[in-house]
């Protein structure tokens, strides 16, 4: 599945909720409780992304020229949000996430759901998975 | 001859008074429990707001037309019902501030730096704010000063005999608050203010949590100091007040130079005007002060023992309510309390429950409250916080309850 299909994907589930807002926040909830759990090992410092109120742990492996994520947070709901890139994002190359236009979190009105602070950690989500295509995108073309 | 035992608030009624309430927030009627942040404002406040601007809009103390002279009138009016609220003596002893963090830094800077030297000692307490820790760490700092820290036990009380056997006479300040922002205790400021006094040390009191719940009496306390945020009791936002006993006040240097505070001014030599309006410079806030007479006016005819009853009824309810979820935790569960409940749910983070109960338009507020020295002490990260007002009902705290009761649920 491409990014921009899995986003399609989110909005027509997100749809279904008709706006109410109990429901969006327990799906999300929903969605982290979902997530593969993440070695504990992993949840560190070095893998913590800076800018989030919760603690927010985001790891990236390469495996068949596509990305792999592995995310956890300390808090349900920004595990849910977590969750939600890391199903757009993984399997996909470095080049498609370094171009991917996130237009889902517009569509399904996440500004409503999430305040101005979460809003700037899931940006900072948003920035460390497009360094860690970045970082894996050189070693793929670096002979 | 019983005391009066029937609710003498007409709640619905005072309810009337608030038109924020009356709304919708995420297609539920909103329950607001985050009091002890700001609490809401009465419609006669919004009114002397807009009637002032509408008015009476001049600048106050040197104009000698109309205007001024109104709005000169109504800034002093209100001096003189704060003079009157915490039972001060002389009025020139409420010092108008932005609110209690401004008095807080006042006292610090301009006391502080003329009468700390090094080695002196300023006591706080664990349970301070944030506003009530910082100014003194940086006065410390600049003359060398030393902060210790009374104990908290684990009620969420101040430890008297620890604040005994800290204090010596090196100690110069002693700074706690009222009423805590964070676990709602009320702390025997008479019996700290008292014990201060006997090292000669002069006390200030944060009053912030206390001003829309408890009697003040500065001068029944004895004491130096006391600082009022006037958002925290139903008035505006951007006011408050400082009282000084008047031998402090004059005996402490300008803290902030400018309009007003001055007698006299030449490029040689300034002379300061007196009290109050030596520490008033500039134009102040002069709608929100105004404003703020109508806020206390309000506790006044609502009678400030009533308004604490209702709370206190609302507060014991609250509590017995949590017991009902086994995995709640009460935190600061002191017999006296201000209308303050922190708790946590185990396995639950705080910022998961405020927004869970946001989506159901429930404001509560959750993280470390700005206390995060009283955080750590409980090792915790924040807490969930619900604070009572005169204006909220039982029913609201059952309705917080079915909020929680739903996500401890589907999260356990």
């Amino acid at each position: 599945m491409t990014i921009n299909e899995t986003q399609d994907q989110i909005i027509s589930e997100f749809s279904l909720l008709d706006g109410d807002m109990e429901m969006t926040v327990f799906y999300i909830m929903e969605l982290g409780q979902k997530l593969p759990e993440m070695n504990a090992s992993d949840k560190s410092e070095l893998n913590e992304v800076k800018g989030c109120q919760s603690k927010v742990w985001l790891t990236a492996n390469l495996e068949n020229n596509g990305l792999q994520f592995s995310a956890d947070s300390n808090t349900a709901i920004t595990k849910g949000l977590v969750s939600l890139l890391v199903r757009i994002f993984n399997g996909q190359s470095p080049d498609d996430i370094l171009s991917a236009d996130l237009y889902f979190m517009k569509k399904i009105g996440m500004e409503r759901f999430i305040g101005t602070q979460r809003s700037n950690g899931f940006a900072a989500m948003i920035k460390q998975i497009k360094m860690y295509a970045l970082a894996f995108k050189s070693q793929l073309t670096t002979p | 001859m019983s005391a009066v035992l029937a609710p003498v608030l007409d709640i619905q009624k005072i309810r009337e008074e608030f038109p924020i309430l009356h709304q919708q927030v995420n297609g539920k009627p909103l329950i607001y429990f985050d009091n002890a942040a700001t609490n809401q404002k009465p419609k006669r406040v919004i009114q002397a707001l807009t009637n002032y601007y509408q008015n009476d809009n001049a600048n106050i103390h040197r104009g000698i037309h109309t205007l001024a002279e109104r709005a000169t009138r109504a800034y002093e009016d209100t001096r003189l019902a704060m003079q009157a609220f915490i039972h001060a003596e002389h009025s020139e002893e409420i010092i108008f501030t932005r609110g209690v963090t401004e008095s807080i830094n006042l006292v610090a800077s301009s006391y502080g730096r003329t009468f700390l030297k090094e080695g002196d000692e300023i006591i706080i307490s664990g349970l301070e704010h944030h506003s009530n820790i910082v100014p003194w760490q940086l006065i410390a700092e600049e003359k060398k000063a030393i902060i210790r820290v009374i104990n908290i036990t684990p009620t969420g009380e101040i430890d008297l005999d620890h604040l005994k056997s800290l204090l010596t006479s090196k100690t110069k300040i002693v700074a706690v608050n009222h009423a805590s922002n964070s676990l709602g205790t009320i702390n025997p400021i008479k019996e700290i203010i008292s014990l201060a006094h006997e090292f000669g040390a002069v006390v200030l009191i944060d009053g912030a949590q206390a001003s829309a719940h408890l009697p003040i009496d500065v001068v029944e306390l004895d004491c130096d100091f006391y600082c009022i945020s006037s958002h925290k009791m139903y008035g505006p936002t951007g006011t408050g007040i400082l009282y000084g006993k008047k031998e402090l006040l004059e005996k402490m240097p300008p803290y902030m130079g400018g309009g007003e505070m001055i007698k006299n001014v030449s490029f040689t030599k300034t002379t300061y005007n007196d009290l109050p309006y030596k520490f008033e410079a500039g134009t102040p806030n002069i709608a929100d002060v105004i404003a703020l007479k109508e806020a206390i006016d309000f506790i006044n005819e609502l009678g400030k023992e009533n308004i604490a009853a209702h709370e206190h009824e609302l507060l014991v309810y609250a509590a017995q309510r949590l017991s009902e979820i086994p995995s709640v935790r009460l935190i600061g569960t002191s017999s006296q309390k201000v209308s303050v409940q922190s708790f946590v749910i185990e396995g639950i983070h705080p910022f998961d429950i405020g927004q869970m109960l946001d989506s159901r338009g429930i404001a509560v507020r959750t993280g470390h409250h700005c206390t995060q020295p009283l955080m750590d002490h409980f090792g915790l990260e924040g807490t969930v916080r619900a604070s009572f007002s005169v204006y909220n009902t039982k029913e609201e705290i059952d309705a917080l309850l079915e909020g929680l009761k739903r996500i401890v649920k589907f999260l356990n």
